[in-house]
């Protein structure tokens, strides 16, 4: 509401009428003896509000009695029975010519009652009225004029209802501002500009405009952006501490896999569970794999059914078409798997840190947290005498830069590492140790055929990209957060993803 | 992870003390166990089936507790109370003796040629003059159960059958019949069968139905008899009423028979050494012996202890500590690893008993000397290992250009790369024969058939369930998907896309064709014939897109008027 010129007057009237009272002003009242529409005041209230602190304004509710369009016609003209005395001649007039008058039928029965006229029902040429007063006091009009006057607290209330049951008078509630002096009280106002424009800047009139202070309390206008996706977002800073800790990204764009380099190359049984129709998914095409490195597939082979590299190895009879299956890979570990073996047959071994964060599918019953997919994050470090000790130092450094700093370590059973240890946090909000990852050692009976020296440790670790995200944006159903059905409003409102604060 | 289940007063009781449910909570997490619910029998029947039919049931408080897939001894209460107590240094790990009968001939089981087409392994053990107690007895036939449930792989590897040696006589043959020459009354039924008609007998009842599949196909099944032909089992599938045991039965033959013969050994060690405390003469086994069809005879149960030998050096430096020899021994030793230092002062002789089959290499009994440390009183430290890190090529330029779409105002969808059949095909107005798609052999629906050889219909199918969003919408993906290809091992490759698209009243192609102008000019590619890229219409489409070669149609999704365009790359 920017006060126009129009309303100024009004503004001005208003303002010298606060600064001459003691308490403060009715709206109401300031209308009735101004003569002008309530409406008025209040757009002046409001002008005056927008300016800051001039005026104080409390709203209030009041009942007051009003004139009907038909008590306002009496005020003015007479109430009907009053002139219907008035219109009658001496020698009276033909009650079928009275009654074509507008007042004539209400006139008629109030006058008859108050023994202003007589009926002579015998007149030769019909039914004939005569008044029977010459002076006569109105006294609905003269009630109605004080009320009209914003006196109708004068009458009583027994008056008024009476009045309320002819219809002349109604009573209505009536929204009116308490206007008070405000701390920054003055009679003057200035007109607000609510913009710089370069004219004023060019004309340096802008020294003398007072401007309209910003409305902070509104929202600003909703941009027209792009955005990226949350999952996405904890996918980049995962990434990203990765390469701080100077870890090397591994090519795991190769969702299908065959089952020896996900499963056999990690020396996981082929009887395992993991490896049942139940928890992977198997490709009828192309349904299995072929070139393999023959020697190590034989060393693969003699390590899980008799043993070697100081194992009792499983001893049981290990199939080559069960290794040849081809699968959606279970996990990243495949490409792990790979990749060690690549540095293997390297001339000369280095010191290696991988990571990875990629999809993973597991032919999973499906829940709330739980999909056919989901992304997983992997590190790996491969060096001469690493300990467990180192693992659970890097573990540390990785999730302190995640803002989890409390850690402890659980022992636990994984095919292929040993020693295997669940990593737990303390979340604050749950009072409670919370799983939070993987990890473990690589098994001799996995690095060693592939020809990696005696003495290279292999640590790692993983966990899942969706679950600290869920926890993040404090999601509760992951279908809200991957796949189609993701609601697009919680992706263009996703704050900027911070791990560690 | 196997989760066991046992009274909570019992296992103080045999445990010699009483803990808070934290401290218990906590022993657990130190031993690589986990304290997964508390509650009881009346408990979990209220929460199943309702409050009114757990009315009555047993409110004795049960600890569930998860143990690591790999430790068969840890099955039941008798195996977790030894555990926990040699850990705790509170007794010594016991010595299980394999022993010949006092006066008679060990029992025999004769395998026969006819079980090689089935089920060729089988072996078996005594166990004389036991005691059982309900509860004994209870966790007696729950451990069987649990090892069918894992080592065994629901029976497929290992079945045990275990019996009444008083109603039975031996020598005992493990032999293969068509199922229509086997005739028994099983376990807990009131008349005779032949197998045929267990097998029909069995297809609806809940628990055994899981296991007919394993010799359902068979021209033979398994069956063990006695010497008067009396039928102790039809393997992996039920046993026979008559050796059934009861609360009253002093000695137990357990037979295992196997598909894999180094599992059944392993189980049926489990089996005797979890009961053999409860025998007159604890810890001991009686043998039996088993009969090849090569007239071979073995003895089992095996209750092998093996030794290795490794030294402090090799545990303090994978480990990153540094205690003595001596410690690390007695830190085996309450792992159940009987340990002692050698002569040399630095090497350690380590006893894996029958129990820790999980112990295959130094590494496993590395980690538990580990274990026994304490995993997190293990000081942590920061390998030197220095290395340069380089980002994949392919996902430096995905990044990239994610930041730029997102600046170009369009947002960033996230579908799966798994679909059905009709979303890359039908959908798309593509015949599947030229998606060069994937094809999964297994899925639980149609969700799951293919892998995706398109980002457009995962957009699609996000524009269809965002639909009461404002308009218009601008999504874009950048993701794999999946197409055959010979020349790889696996025979298939992911192939990164970039697809996008605009959804309004109005079509707006100029806005898709923009964003694509966009990505050229990011990309250093410039507009042309040649070397650059344009646009040309193709055939068959309702809208198609050509770009560089690569090809997409388009159609309008699911019969609406609004105009979809998508551009992929």
């Amino acid at each position: 509401c920017i006060p126009v010129l129009s309303t100024y007057p009004i503004l001005k009237t208003l303002l010298q009428r606060v600064e001459k009272v003691d308490g403060g002003l009715d709206s109401q009242d300031v209308a009735t003896s101004l003569g002008v529409d309530h409406q008025a005041i209040v757009g002046a209230v409001k002008s005056l509000q927008a300016l800051g602190d001039v005026i104080s304004a409390e709203q209030r509710s009041s009942k007051h009695w009003e004139l009907t369009g038909e008590g306002c016609e009496i005020a003015e003209q007479g109430s009907h029975e009053a002139r219907v005395v008035s219109s009658i001649p001496e020698e009276g007039m033909p009650q079928s010519q009275l009654m074509k008058l507008a007042f004539g039928k209400v006139g008629f029965s109030k006058a008859m009652s108050n023994k202003w006229i007589r009926l002579d029902k015998g007149h030769e040429g019909g039914p004939r009225i005569f008044k029977t007063v010459e002076r006569l006091e109105d006294l609905v009009r003269d009630k109605l004029l004080l009320v009209q006057k914003g006196q109708a607290s004068q009458l009583e209330e027994k008056e008024k209802n009476e009045l309320k049951k002819r219809k002349l008078l109604s009573e209505v509630t009536v929204k009116s501002y308490w206007i008070t002096k405000g701390s920054c009280f003055s009679t003057t106002i200035t007109k607000q500009e609510t913009e710089l424009t370069p004219e004023m800047i060019a004309s340096g009139s802008w020294k003398e405009k007072k401007f309209k202070p910003y409305n902070f309390e509104a929202m600003g206008v909703a941009l027209d952006c792009g955005h990226l996706h949350p999952l996405m977002k904890v996918r980049t800073q995962f990434r990203q501490i990765f390469l701080e800790m100077g870890f090397t990204e591994m090519p795991t764009n190769n969702f299908i896999e065959s089952s020896f380099w996900n499963f056999d190359s990690l020396f996981q049984p082929q009887q395992h569970p993991a490896r049942d129709q139940h928890d992977t998914f198997f490709l009828s095409d192309p349904a299995q794999a072929h070139e393999f490195p023959q020697d190590y597939l034989e060393r693969v082979r003699k390590v899980h059914s008799e043993g070697g590299f100081g194992s009792q190895g499983y001893k049981y009879d290990w199939k080559i078409e069960e290794a040849q299956k081809n699968i959606l890979r279970t996990h990243t570990t495949a490409v792990s798997a790979r990749m060690l073996y690549k540095l293997a047959q390297q001339e000369k071994f280095t010191p290696v840190k991988y990571f990875s964060i990629d999809r993973v599918f597991r032919n999973e019953t499906l829940d709330a947290t739980h999909l056919a997919e989901f992304h997983q994050i992997e590190g790996v470090v491969a060096d001469f005498g690493l300990t467990l000790g180192d693992l659970m130092g890097i573990l540390h450094q990785f999730f302190n830069k995640l803002g989890i700093t409390k850690l402890r370590f659980k022992p636990a059973y994984n095919p292929y590492t040993e020693p295997s240890m669940e990593v737990f946090s303390y979340h604050e909000g749950l009072k409670k140790w919370v799983e939070v990852g993987n990890s473990g050692m690589f098994r001799p009976e996995m690095l060693l055929p592939m020809g990696l020296p005696e003495g290279v440790t292999v640590i790692a670790w993983g966990l899942s990209l969706e679950r600290p995200t869920m926890i993040k944006y404090g999601i509760n159903n992951i279908r809200e957060l991957v796949g189609h059905k993701v609601n697009l409003q919680m992706v263009y409102d996703s704050p900027v993803c911070r791990l560690d604060s | 992870m196997p989760t066991v289940s046992v009274k909570r007063d019992l296992l103080f009781h045999a445990l010699g003390r009483t803990y808070t449910d934290e401290e218990f909570d906590e022993l657990c997490f130190e031993f690589g166990l986990e304290l997964d619910e508390i509650t009881s029998e009346k408990d979990i029947i209220s929460r199943e089936q309702g409050d009114t039919k757990a009315e009555g049931a047993s409110d004795v408080i049960l600890y569930k507790i998860d143990v690591p897939a790999n430790r068969y001894d840890l099955l039941c209460l008798e195996g977790l109370v030894r555990g926990l107590q040699v850990f705790k240094q509170k007794m010594e790990a016991p010595r299980y003796r394999r022993v010949s009968p006092a006066s008679s001939e060990p029992q025999r089981l004769v395998i026969t040629e006819e079980t090689t087409a089935v089920r060729p392994h089988a072996v078996a053990a005594v166990l004389r003059n036991i005691t059982f107690t309900q509860e004994r007895y209870d966790s007696f036939i729950e451990l069987q159960e649990k090892l069918h449930q894992n080592v065994c792989r629901k029976r497929t590897l290992v079945a045990i059958g275990t019996h009444d040696l008083d109603t039975i006589s031996g020598p005992f043959t493990y032999t293969a019949k068509p199922p229509g020459d086997i005739r028994f009354k099983p376990l807990n039924q009131a008349k005779e069968y032949t197998a045929q008609e267990l097998m029909s007998l069995y297809k609806t009842d809940s628990h055994l139905r899981h296991y007919l599949h394993i010799i359902e196909d068979e021209a033979v099944y398994p069956v063990i008899y006695d010497s008067n032909g009396i039928v102790l089992s039809m393997p992996p599938i039920i046993n026979g009423d008559h050796s059934k045991i009861s609360l009253n039965t002093k000695n137990v033959f357990i037979e295992c028979t196997a598909t894999d013969l180094t599992k059944a050994k392993i189980v049926l060690d489990m089996m005797v050494t979890m009961f053999c405390e409860y025998c007159e003469e604890p810890f001991t086994v009686e043998e039996a012996e088993v009969v090849y069809p090569d007239g071979r005879t073995c003895q089992y149960p095996e209750l092998a202890y093996r030794k290795e030998t490794l030294s402090a050096d090799f545990i303090n430096r994978k480990v990153g500590i540094s205690e003595s020899t001596e410690h690390i021994a007695q830190l085996l030793t309450k792992m159940c690893l009987r340990s002692e230092v050698m002569s040399d002062g630095e090497q350690i002789e380590v006893e894996i008993p029958p129990t820790r089959s999980d112990v295959i290499h130094a590494c496993d009994i590395m980690e538990d000397a580990a274990m026994a440390y304490g995993f997190n009183n293990i000081p942590r430290t920061t390998p030197r290992t220095y290395t340069i890190a380089n980002q994949l090529p392919l996902n430096k330029l995905s990044e990239l250009l994610r930041q730029d779409l997102a600046a170009a105002g369009f947002t960033e969808a996230l579908t799966f790369a798994l679909c059905s059949q009709e979303d890359i095909a039908d959908k798309l107005l593509k015949n599947i024969s030229e998606t060069r798609a994937c094809r999964i052999s297994n899925p639980k629906t149609a969700e799951f058939q293919v892998a995706r050889t398109t980002l457009l219909s995962g957009l699609l199918k996000t524009v269809a369930a965002n639909r009461k969003m404002p308009l218009p919408l601008r999504l874009f993906e950048i993701s794999d998907v999946v197409l055959k290809d010979e020349s790889k091992d696996v025979g298939a490759r992911n192939n990164r896309r970039l697809c996008a698209v605009y959804y309004n009243k109005s079509p707006g192609f100029e806005v898709i064709h923009g964003l694509m102008d966009r990505v050229m000019q990011l990309l250093e590619i410039k507009p042309g014939q040649g070397n650059g890229y344009h646009i040309q219409a193709a055939d068959g489409c309702v809208s198609p897109v050509t770009i560089c070669g690569e090809m997409d149609g388009l159609k309008d999704h699911r019969g609406m008027k609004r105009e979809c365009r998508g551009v992929e790359d």
